[in-house]
């Protein structure tokens, strides 16, 4: 099969990779583990997967400030990104 | 009770998802690889890193038609939320004329957008259009194509005119099904009729508003066809929203790494609005299920 047109390159390709590896890891979960949803500081009824979600979703966003207005390295905002993560999952 | 676990069903959902992952997966995949790179054409490739993010997200241009685009959609919700209501409110309930209201209302949605924006086109114009000529003769100086404000008036009447209607069908569907032992009940308690609207109705058509909010919203940030048609996105950049720009740039100029990675930025912000809606719209169900 012929990729080319797709003009993939290894970092986008290591970035589906790990949302990849992160949806099936999440499924394993939820089917190893099954949970009840939980109300968090959002009192909205969320899952593991509702988390993830919301995670991914603000680390774009993290990500694209920092690009936007540090102008550091964008390392570290991956670095906020963990600690945004660890809260979500835990207060969220 | 032991209930029988299985899942083969969602078996019968691959057909689905292989054609999701043509249309949407796949594509989105190969912009995601466009943004982090530079084109010449011919399939050759250059590594841009985040290049293309910065100059999207600090662009003056970019700003400026993602301001348009909110003040846009703010405006037409503005208008069309609440009229709609009030059209809904006002159409008769039941009989022959509940069917012709229903029908006339339906006619604007099932016209296509650019012959929606052509129509609109010719009605604005002076020498040709009913609408155009006479404002002409009342001595008022219209001209869509030089004044930023006319052009503004005529995309969000032209947007009014073709989407008022969805509202009003949602919030009359609403409305109908409203049982008629509420409205007795008002009756007793000698409710006025805004207390009527505030404390039975209104609450009655939470949901479908919502509905309607989401779908208004989603589609007027995403227009292109009509302002494209009647404006070209001008006079300048007046009427510029955020789809003409992005396909002036990715199609206009073929600049496949900014575009791409302006359409990711976009992406974004319409993923975050409609988990915003979803999330609000699933409570509220679960609120009222309680």
């Amino acid at each position: 099969m012929n990729l080319n047109w797709m003009a993939w390159t290894g970092p986008t390709a290591i970035f589906f990779i790990v949302i990849a590896c992160l949806l099936l890891i999440f499924t394993v979960l939820g089917i190893k583990y099954p949970e009840t949803p939980r109300r968090g500081i959002l009192t909205i009824e969320t899952t593991r997967g509702d988390r993830l979600f919301i995670t991914l979703l603000g680390s774009a966003f993290i990500n694209a400030g920092w690009l936007a207005l540090s102008g550091l390295p964008q390392w570290w905002a991956l670095g906020i990104c963990a600690i945004y993560a660890v809260a979500v999952f835990r207060w969220v | 009770m032991d209930k029988v676990q299985n899942n083969k069903a969602w078996f019968l959902v691959l057909p689905v998802l292989v054609l999701v992952a043509f249309s949407a997966v796949i594509p989105l995949m190969t912009v995601v690889n466009y943004s982090v790179q530079d084109t010449f054409g011919n399939n050759v490739f250059f590594w841009e890193g985040l290049g293309w993010f910065q100059e999207v997200l600090t662009s003056k241009q970019v700003h400026s038609a993602f301001g348009r685009q909110l003040m846009f959609s703010g405006i037409i919700l503005a208008i069309q939320i609440p009229l709609g209501i009030a059209i809904a409110l006002c159409m008769p309930k039941k009989g022959f004329w509940a069917s012709v209201c229903l029908v006339l209302m339906a006619l604007p949605l099932l016209v296509p957008w650019n012959v929606v924006g052509t129509i609109w086109q010719i009605l604005g114009r002076a020498d040709i259009g009913l609408l155009g000529y006479v404002l002409d003769a009342l001595n008022i100086n219209f001209n869509y194509s030089r004044n930023a404000i006319h052009a503004w008036i005529i995309v969000v009447t032209m947007d009014v005119w073709h989407w008022t209607s969805l509202v009003a069908l949602l919030a009359y569907a609403g409305l109908q099904s409203i049982p008629q032992a509420y409205y007795q009940a008002a009756k007793i308690d000698q409710a006025s009729r805004w207390k009527v609207f505030r404390y039975i109705e209104l609450p009655k058509m939470q949901g479908v508003l919502l509905i309607a909010i989401l779908l208004r919203f989603m589609d007027s940030f995403m227009i292109y066809t009509e302002p494209f048609v009647v404006t070209g996105g001008g006079p300048g950049t007046a009427t510029s929203f955020l789809s003409i720009d992005l396909v002036k740039l990715a199609l206009g100029q073929f600049d496949l790494g900014p575009a791409a990675a302006f359409s990711i930025m976009y992406f974004l912000v319409i993923l975050l609005v409609s988990w915003v809606f979803y999330t609000v719209m699933t409570n509220l169900d679960k609120a009222e299920g309680r």
